[in-house]
């Protein structure tokens, strides 16, 4: 999140939008509570009424899918009642820069569209620029081709009337939404946006976010106390695994990742750095990566051992969770190694995933409970006889077996101790890791074959031999980089040199473990200090609140006596937090990084946030329906997310006419292996159920309780039904619209079990992050006997 | 007005022995069900799985080895548009009252009045008659006893007793997330209570109300509502049956004098299957539905 959860009680207005932190991220609650109790509005929009909506002010029921059109609408409503944050967005956005004047966008689609590739060419999306490669502006934002003139053309569609008929949101409802939201424009005021999964599961998921971070600069919420978006993070690690890139599109430090048309490091830099903002820096950060891979081995002589890396190829689109599979089914992928995760239960139609372990020659599964995807020949369906993958299952530690950090989701790294010894023969992730690693280089330790160089040259030493206990503070050490001859730990990534002399496992954690020692372990209370910075080490640099400079107006001064953060005191920035800004002063310029004191957006372009943002999609969110939607996009000829990626079968709203939106409980976690198993979490929520309203069961003659068979185009689930008055029918362009949910924790194993809701989901995935559409898909409904 | 979950230092009230409290702010409660499993934990009380209740709720209310139970409770606007009004969580636990209906009732003094202002159950001196059961108006002690079922014991909420004395806080106290469920001294809790009810009062909750306070002669488990009791299940004017009471000062005495032992617990055994306490149906939740 670009804020920190302490900050969040300085907040006037609190919207939880694709969120339901009361259920999924109950801890983060108590400060959604407290900006409650500090006279925050409180506002929940939700398909659902949730046991987040049971805290709100106000709840506010809508169609699932359709969230861009909600936050679209909000937009064209600050534009045309002039409720933004002028000078914020004059001086720290990109709405004053000049595009491009072929760029356009026309009935859901942009320029450069080719129809035949169903790629975009993105060659307008860029900005006009003077002879210095400086963009054009024009700060009255009046200009035609301005990117602030281009927002108010593409949302002007977006009228409470539209909203209304898209969403189901009636009109006066709307209007009230829109004037406590955009109230929050006034200097002295604030407005966090909550969000997790509700956003991000859909076919457009990473622009349901771009939309709410567009609205939020506008208002001039972002970087201020009690503003920002907060990107709920979930299961004590997640913000962790993203920062260290268990993903496939990114190196650890969000470096991104090279193609196999990247043929040297300076092509990949050159390729894939901005010109300006504070990326210009990331020669530096890469080749310290390298350092720490390959040690010795990375030189500037050879590239820094550039060559080792991965490359992936240019004809293909993506090596996501879902390629996995779909390589699997294609016989590409013959293995597969799976670290605590159950893709058998948890990743979307879980049915076809079945279907490609079942392709596999070997399969690895360490987990601390066997579960349905080491056992997954013995699913119902499934002839074991039929299966010719071998399957190995190792035994892990649980977290509190195992010392390490979590990265939570306000990105504070907290060093945890072991608190018991593993059970048996389990071992920790790390342990497996050691263990492979060296016996890989043993295995190669021979080879003079250059192919197997990255693995015979790896600079792998946490103080462990084949089979004992690494030492992971020594992991962390590296991660936080040392200066390479000397050992000494860096405190700053500003040490970081890209000529091969220090080593960094990941550039923004610099600062975690320095020669005073392991500051992700401190534990130190300051009751001055509401943002609590020494008690662990967030990154970067320890910084609370991202973008924070722009917490002062383009002067320096703060907005308001009520939003004091950070301000230059005529001699440097400084504040409540650690401030996110060159050392430039209010009026300064610093031509090295293309940045002026008043712009506070550093990591962008021009020190500007990005209300203009390229995306595979296009620069601006605009709505597109779900691949399944039960009516027609009632904005644009273009129905659908013209560069979504569908794995999955699609189902025909004639034969599945309900919206179906899946979840999460407090109760349980994610595939339900680490709760299900546990006695006193299965008896918390025993059964899988399907919530349905009233008037919908009412026309399958269903009542509570009653078995009931759910079906989409992907496959079928039996689960007991829940009729409440908790799910409202809506009126969508004139239609009654019914919406259904169903949790996605059971399986057949456990102490309790059920149907596997996943086998009802879509492999529909987000251009972007390949992330499926869980959460907005078309399925029926039938009561058993 | 302070958030924070323990409003009196838990060592300093073991040492001084005054009455301490429970007060759950339901204003702020999640039904995260944290509480429940803490208290299992603690306790090491077995699980017992319940058929699905067609609601989120666990467990049909408080067993004998389920001490803390979350209700949940629709609230159902009727008169406008059937929407949801409010979706309220209940946590609910033996209340600790100072005039308490199961220690009233227990024929063989194992529900006595304890320490701290808590309701002792001695499990040794049990017979799992089920009385406490019926002289609770709350629901909070049960047994769930068959006629001549020996083996059966009562369970109820101990206020962790077994913490408290040695200075730590209850467990559903120390992991509730929200810090809606509080512990200090009574008084000090009441306090806390009343302002709290102010506030709520300020911002628009006008039956909003602090529930304990003078209830069975002051209860040890206080609830800041935002609504009527009534929308909680609660009994508005909780009473000890007075044929309980008769019962209690005439028949038991008298019944230990004259028939001895063996002859007493025939006589409780009839007792057990009639309903002692008052009619449960008038305390039920008006215009409200399970879920």
């Amino acid at each position: 999140m670009t804020t920190a959860l302490w900050d969040v009680p300085r907040t006037d207005l609190v919207v939880f939008m694709g969120s339901n932190a009361a259920e999924n991220h109950p801890i983060s609650m108590k400060w959604f509570l407290r900006a409650k109790e500090n006279g925050a509005k409180f506002i929940v929009l939700d398909p659902r009424f949730t046991r987040s909506a049971s805290k709100a002010d106000w709840y506010i029921p809508f169609r699932s899918g359709t969230d861009i059109v909600v936050l679209g609408g909000l937009i064209r409503y600050a534009i045309e009642n002039n409720r933004i944050q002028r000078d914020y967005v004059v001086h720290y956005t990109n709405a004053p820069l000049l595009l491009d004047p072929k760029f356009e966008f026309h009935e859901g689609l942009f320029t450069g569209w080719d129809e035949d590739a169903k790629t975009y060419n993105r060659s307008t999306w860029t900005y006009q620029t003077n002879g210095s490669g400086q963009p054009l502006r024009d700060d009255t934002l009046q200009h035609p081709n301005c990117v602030y003139q281009h927002l108010r053309r593409l949302y002007s569609k977006y009228t409470p009337e539209m909203v209304s008929r898209v969403t189901g949101i009636p009109v006066e409802t709307f209007l009230q939404l829109a004037e406590e939201v955009t109230a929050t424009a006034a200097p002295d005021k604030s407005a966090v946006f909550a969000y997790a999964m509700g956003w991000t599961q859909h076919t457009k998921g990473v622009q349901n976010i771009r939309t709410a971070a567009i609205l939020q600069l506008l208002l001039g919420n972002i970087g201020v106390p009690g503003g920002g978006i907060a990107a709920l993070r979930g299961h004590a690690n997640v913000q962790g695994a993203t920062d260290l890139a268990v993903l496939w599109h990114d190196l650890p430090g969000y470096l991104g990742t090279p193609r196999s048309s990247h043929r040297t490091l300076d092509e990949f830099i050159e390729r894939t750095t901005p010109k300006t903002g504070y990326w210009i820096n990331k020669k530096k950060f890469m080749v310290s990566l390298l350092k720490a891979w390959w040690g010795d081995k990375a030189t500037p002589e050879n590239d820094f051992a550039y060559h080792y890396l991965p490359k992936g190829r240019a004809d293909k689109h993506a090596y996501s969770h879902y390629d996995i599979f779909q390589d699997a089914l294609d016989g590409v992928v013959k293995a597969l190694v799976v670290f605590g995760q159950n893709p058998a239960v948890g990743s979307a139609d879980a049915t076809r995933v079945q279907q490609a372990l079942a392709k596999l020659d070997w399969l690895v599964v360490v987990d601390i409970f066997q579960n349905d995807t080491s056992e997954f020949w013995k699913l119902p369906g499934v002839d074991p006889r039929s299966i010719q993958t071998e399957v190995f299952f190792l035994p892990a530690a649980g977290p509190l077996e195992k010392p390490g950090s979590f990265t939570n989701t306000h990105r504070l790294i907290q060093w945890k101790h072991r608190v018991i010894e593993p059970i048996g023969e389990s071992k920790g992730d790390l342990w497996y890791a050691n263990a492979l690693a060296l016996r890989l280089k043993r295995l190669y330790a021979d080879s003079t074959k250059p192919q197997d160089e990255p693995i015979k040259y790896l600079h792998w030493d946490y103080g462990a031999g084949i089979d004992e206990e690494p030492d992971s503070e020594l992991v962390l050490k590296e991660i936080n980089g040392y200066e390479w001859a000397t050992r000494r730990q860096l405190s700053s990534f500003g040490e970081l040199k890209d000529d091969g002399s220090t080593a960094a496992g990941c550039w923004i954690y610099t600062g975690v473990y320095t020669e005073q020692g392991n500051i992700a372990a401190s534990r130190n209370k300051n009751a001055d200090d509401y943002l609590h910075h020494g008690w662990g080490f967030a990154w970067p640099s320890n910084r609370r609140v991202l973008y924070n400079r722009s917490s002062a107006d383009p002067q320096g001064r703060p907005w308001a006596e009520s939003k004091r953060l950070i301000w230059w005191d005529g001699q440097k920035w400084t504040g409540l937090d650690v401030p996110d800004m060159l050392p430039v002063p209010p009026d300064g310029y610093n031509p090295t990084y293309g940045v002026g004191g008043d712009n506070p957006f550093i990591m962008k372009e021009w020190g500007v946030g990005g209300l203009f943002g390229p995306l595979q999609e296009g620069p601006f969110p605009v709505h597109y329906e779900p691949i399944e939607a039960p009516v027609a996009n009632l904005l644009y000829a273009q129905e659908k997310n013209p560069v979504a990626r569908v794995f999955s079968r699609v189902g025909d709203v004639r034969q599945f006419p309900y919206v179906m939106t899946t979840y999460r409980l407090t109760e349980h976690l994610t595939s339900g292996i680490m709760t299900r198993w546990l006695p006193w979490l299965a008896e918390a929520f025993p059964e899988p159920f399907v919530e349905l309203s009233p008037e919908l069961a009412q026309q399958h003659g269903i009542r509570t309780g009653d078995w009931v068979r759910v079906a989409t185009a992907r496959g079928e689930a039996r689960v007991k039904a829940l009729v409440t008055r908790r799910l409202k029918p809506l009126v969508v362009d004139g239609r009654v619209i019914y919406q259904i949910g169903v949790p996605i924790h059971w399986s057949t194993r456990g102490i309790v079990t059920g149907e596997i809701a996943n086998r009802l989901t879509p492999q529909f995935q987000d251009p972007n992050v390949q992330i499926q559409e869980s959460k907005a898909f078309l399925a029926t409904i039938e009561k058993l006997a | 007005m302070g958030r924070a979950a323990i409003l009196t230092d838990p060592q300093a009230a073991a040492r001084s022995g005054a009455d301490v409290a429970m007060l759950t702010d339901l204003s702020e409660c999640i039904g995260c069900k944290a509480c429940e499993v803490a208290c299992k934990q603690w306790n090491q009380n077995q699980a017992e799985t319940s058929a699905f209740l067609g609601s989120y709720q666990s467990h049909p209310g408080i067993l004998d080895n389920t001490w803390t139970v979350i209700k949940f409770v629709e609230d159902i606007n009727e008169s406008r548009d059937m929407s949801v009004e409010s979706w309220q969580f209940i946590k609910t636990n033996c209340m600790h009252c100072t005039e308490a209906g199961c220690v009233t009732a227990c024929p063989v003094d194992a529900l006595t009045y304890g320490r701290m202002g808590t309701v002792e159950l001695d499990v040794d001196k049990c017979i799992g008659c089920g009385y406490c059961e019926k002289g609770c108006p709350f629901g909070a002690v049960a047994v769930q006893a068959q006629v001549f079922d020996t083996d059966k014991k009562a369970g109820k909420c101990t206020l962790c007793v077994d913490r408290i004395t040695n200075g730590l806080p209850p467990a559903c106290v120390q992991t509730c997330p929200t810090d809606c469920i509080k512990y200090g001294s009574r008084d000090e809790l009441i306090r806390w209570g009343r302002e709290r009810v102010a506030k709520l009062k300020a911002r628009g909750f006008a039956n909003a109300t602090l529930y304990g306070e003078n209830e069975l002669g002051g209860l040890h488990q206080l609830y800041v509502l935002l609504d009527s009791p009534e929308k909680y299940g609660l009994p508005v004017n909780p009473q000890v049956s007075p044929v309980l009471k008769a019962v209690r000062q005439v028949v038991y005495p008298l019944g230990k004098f004259l028939l001895g032992a063996t002859f007493f617990g025939l006589l409780i055994n009839f007792f057990a299957s009639r309903n002692l306490s008052e009619p449960k149906d008038t305390d039920a939740p008006k215009a409200t539905v399970q879920s």
